[in-house]
């Protein structure tokens, strides 16, 4: 096998290992959840606090360190003139962390929110630790670092107001950036006391006291976001926005199917043409999350690069590039949907004989391969100069694309400088820095500093796809009309032949399979060599529309009520994973399930080709359950009046940036639902822009109602948890409004439309 | 090239006609706040006003701009930088997620607007369909126009 081959053939490796690098950066902060808090020197005085997490703080606690060990870079400064800065450590994607995380820190110091500025932190994970966005996991993680943050500046500021005083600290209270002593009606503001807290040692993390939920003020109420200011304004927060001295403009060319590389150009001809400065042929590293082969051309403006690419005419050679194609995966999938699949991933019980004893019920799912179209098109801007570079991102892993860039480039880590921006979109696509490297190494080989800008037809051709599917399942009722047997052969995509592709595996957990007595599941594995990657609640919104509708089968053939159908599975309450608290839970899951009906009206009568549907996931440590309200006419014309949704994520942190995010996630689950859908063949994407992709639009938005069930259970992450029970909850009331059973997505294949 | 933008006069120099107004406004005039999405006018990411009626930037020549009135999202607040009653209830209603599209579904709501200043929701749904908010915050929007529309005839 040729390198090339290899790399066709092992994309996949580059994207699980990209995942498991964000994924270690986490683990850090995991273990080392006893944070370490150090005074940083502020020129004019104030208190500045660094933070200090992973294997340095451990390191800095044995070594008693000195002055030159402190960062440069602090979480939080009060400075005498009252005002407080906060930095948000991590990427805002869309997902309200810039607005989020400083709330944490200014509930625990209490903070007076109006007088907060927030600014976006250096990319330095050896200060910050894990600064990611991926995986709902932004909120769960930082939260225990980000409230020591505030409650070790809040002591601090109490304990310089007591040496003022001469009082006992458990005399004083804090409120709106003023420590008060109740008892002698004094009270001095943060601004006040800054320089003298600096002068205090750091306390020892064991003695802060971090307040109960009961007594919050910030936390849970309705924040508008810190940067909204900025965004209806239009000021250059993006990573598309961003200008630098000297730069030129670029545009990449690679082969629309994966793999493929430079033969012959007409290079020549495009050096000439107006505004061009430089074309460059780029080997690249043939790593899809890196750089692959393909012609950079560069110029004096945007749109001067993309005139003179659309005369570029490249021979690709596609000896070793993808022929993928999904109409021949749906017909092989078809081929062996009635066996089951090779892969043994869970046996127990005895399925055949539990389906023989009763009723039987079959169901043939699939779901197409979709793209993550985040509305900001990639670009990167780099400069590279003396062997170091500096490169301005919207990239949701920057701690990641640190090593990765430069590794590309052949220089030290210490090297590569990030800034992040904000990001127009992520949904998982910008887990990968493919856009970075490319930047980096394009700025490298032209020794200028550019501005690299993807088109969309860029975007949606080389992207890192939710993977498409398909379950075969069987379902076994009893006489008593309980579901006793489940079996899934799942019908799945791999690069290495060995393991499924990224986004394209199934947990041998999966639910139900923990809370029935007979589950088969089973696996085949088609090849493929187009990258995949992570979409919004990856697996889950997916697995999600395939199992909750199968399950709604299988009340309708036992002829029971969906959602004590549903109460019925869940049993007892209990965690599934003994002891871990982000696993499902069946007591609240049983609770989002009952609320959401509740709010929905379930059982309420419908006129003829309107009804509700109902569907529960768990996924990313959330509970969610979701009843669609539909109407359908003689047409199959589809109106989603209404999703209620019920969901328990802990306590919220800001209500309305959570609500925001399940509104959101309901007209993502639908948009994809209906009408979104990539065919690929010869290895090409079939659909690149919005003329072909239609992504839903404001007439058909439905009411979204959000309940939360706020827990006292850890606070979890919300910009996924709520997309996966969209799609089954409408495919449900679709089928309560017309008997038609959906088991194919989109909804347009069936005919649906709005 | 003389362009009118936000009421005031700028000199392109060396720009292509058949460029779309989208690129110059970018990256010849720095004014970044309109945004590239498609390229193909069905994102409207690049909306602006032309004479006052939203128009996507990214497919309109410039050399079809000139001496025309030239509104974008930096010159949607009064000059005094009092904010537009929509950019106010964005605000106030938390509409953004990313806030990628959020320039372009402004200039759309301001022209609707001016047209309907109370709108019904099958004029909004009329006047922002071309608009496409990746994240979803449609309810937010509609909320956020009828806001709007109600403070101004208060």
């Amino acid at each position: 096998m040729s390198a090339a081959e290899q790399t066709i053939l092992s994309a996949d490796d580059y994207v699980q290992e990209m995942l498991r690098a964000a994924e270690a950066q986490s683990t850090v902060s995991a273990l080392n959840r006893r944070s370490f808090l150090k005074l940083v020197g502020m020129a004019g005085g104030g208190l500045a606090l660094a933070f200090y997490v992973g294997d340095r703080a451990t390191a800095l606690a044995a070594t008693n360190s000195s002055e030159q060990d402190f960062a440069p870079n602090a979480f939080l400064r009060i400075s005498p003139d009252g005002s407080i800065l906060i930095y948000a450590k991590g990427p805002e994607i869309g997902q309200g962390v810039k607005t989020s995380f400083p709330m944490i820190i200014a509930e625990e110091l209490d903070a007076d929110w109006s007088k907060v500025r927030v600014e976006q932190a250096a990319v330095n994970p050896t200060v910050y630790g894990r600064q990611s966005a991926g995986g709902s996991r932004s909120i769960p993680t930082n939260w225990d670092q980000l409230r020591r943050a505030g409650a070790t500046a809040r002591a601090m500021l109490v304990a310089a107001a007591t040496k003022e005083w001469k009082v006992a600290a458990s005399e004083c209270t804090t409120e709106s950036s003023n420590v008060v002593h109740a008892a002698s009606n004094r009270r001095l503001s943060y601004s006040e006391l800054a320089t003298k807290a600096a002068a205090l040692p750091v306390p020892d993390e064991q003695s802060l006291k971090l307040k109960d939920r009961k007594d919050y003020k910030l936390l849970g109420k309705r924040i508008t976001g810190v940067d909204n200011i900025n965004v209806v304004t239009g000021k250059p927060l993006f990573g598309i926005d961003q200008v630098i001295p000297g730069m030129q403009y670029a545009v990449f060319e690679k082969c629309p199917a994966t793999g493929g590389k430079v033969g012959e150009a007409n290079l020549d001809e495009i050096r000439k043409l107006p505004g061009v400065t430089n074309v460059l042929v780029i080997e690249g590293t043939g790593k899809p999350t890196e750089v692959m082969p393909g012609v950079a051309i560069l110029a004096t403006s945007t749109y001067a690069a993309i005139a003179a690419r659309r005369k570029l005419k490249v021979n690709w050679d596609e000896s070793s590039a993808s022929k993928d194609s999904w109409s021949k995966a749906v017909a092989d999938a078809q081929k062996v949907a009635k066996q089951n699949g090779p892969d043994s991933l869970r046996n127990t019980g005895d399925v055949d004989a539990a389906i023989s004893k009763g009723k039987a019920v079959e169901g043939f799912y699939t779901y197409p391969f979709v793209s993550h179209a985040p509305l900001e098109p990639q670009n990167c801007t780099a400069s590279f100069k003396d062997g170091a570079v500096e490169i301005w991102a919207p990239s949701q892993t920057p701690d990641s694309a640190l090593g990765l860039v430069a590794g590309v480039l052949g220089i030290p880590r210490e090297k590569v400088t990030i800034h992040q921006t904000r990001v127009g979109g992520g949904f998982g696509r910008r887990l990968m820095n493919d856009y970075a490297c490319e930047a980096a190494l394009i700025s490298k080989q032209a020794g200028v500093p550019v501005k690299l800008q993807w088109t969309r037809e860029d975007d949606m051709q080389h992207d890192f796809y939710r993977v498409g599917g398909f379950h075969s399942f069987k379902g076994g009722i009893d006489g008593s009309g309980k579901l006793v047997a489940w079996s899934d052969h799942f019908i799945t995509f791999s690069q290495d032949g060995q393991k499924p592709t990224s986004g394209g595996d199934l947990s041998p957990d999966e639910f139900p399979a923990l809370l029935l007595p007979n589950v088969r599941l089973t696996q085949t594995k088609l090849p493929l060599a187009i990258p995949t990657g992570p979409w919004r609640a990856p697996r889950s919104n997916s697995v999600a529309f395939a199992v909750q509708s199968f399950l709604h089968e299988c009340s309708v053939a036992a002829k029971r009520d969906h959602l004590e159908f549903l109460l019925e599975i869940m049993g007892e309450p209990r965690w599934l994973d003994q002891g871990k608290e982000f696993s499902l839970n069946t007591g609240r899951a049983a609770a989002v399930i009952k609320l959401a009906a509740e709010k929905a009206g379930w059982g309420k009568a419908l006129p003829k080709g309107r009804g509700l549907g109902l569907a529960f996931h768990f996924s990313h440590a959330g509970h969610f359950a979701e009843v669609a309200e539909v109407s359908v006419d003689a047409n199959r014309k589809l109106t989603l009046h209404k999703v209620t949704v019920a969901g328990d994520i802990g306590p919220v942190v800001n209500m309305s940036g959570a609500e925001n995010q399940v509104e959101g996630s309901v007209v993502d689950g639908f948009s994809t639902a209906l009408g979104l859908a990539l065919s690929y063949e010869n290895g090409r994407m079939q659909e690149t822009n919005f003329d072909r992709y239609p992504l839903l639009r404001i007439p058909h938005a439905p009411v979204v109602e959000v309940h939360f069930i706020q827990s006292d259970y850890p606070p979890t992450g919300v910009g996924e948890p709520a997309l996966p029970p969209v799609a089954p909850a409408i495919c449900n009331a679709i089928f309560a409004a017309t008997g038609h059973r959906v088991r194919t997505l989109p909804l347009s294949v069936d005919g649906f439309k709005v | 090239m003389r362009l009118q933008i936000n009421d005031k006069e700028h000199v392109v120099d060396g720009v292509d006609e058949s460029t779309p107004l989208l690129w110059v406004l970018r990256d010849h005039l720095g004014l970044v706040g309109t945004k590239y999405g498609c390229g193909i006018g069905q994102c409207g990411a690049c909306t602006v006003h032309l004479n006052g009626a939203p128009t996507r930037s990214c497919s309109l020549p410039v050399s079809a701009a000139v001496g025309q009135r030239i509104t974008t999202i930096e010159g949607l607040a009064s000059k005094d930088g009092k904010l537009h009653p929509l950019q106010a209830a964005w605000i106030e209603h938390d509409v953004p997620q990313c806030g990628y599209c959020q320039a372009g579904q402004l200039m759309s709501a301001a022209a609707l607007l001016k047209q309907k200043p109370d709108p019904t929701d099958a004029d909004i749904d009329a006047a922002m369909n071309g608009n496409i908010c990746r994240c979803g915050t449609y309810p937010r929007i509609r909320k956020a126009i009828h806001a709007a529309a109600k403070q101004a005839h208060e």
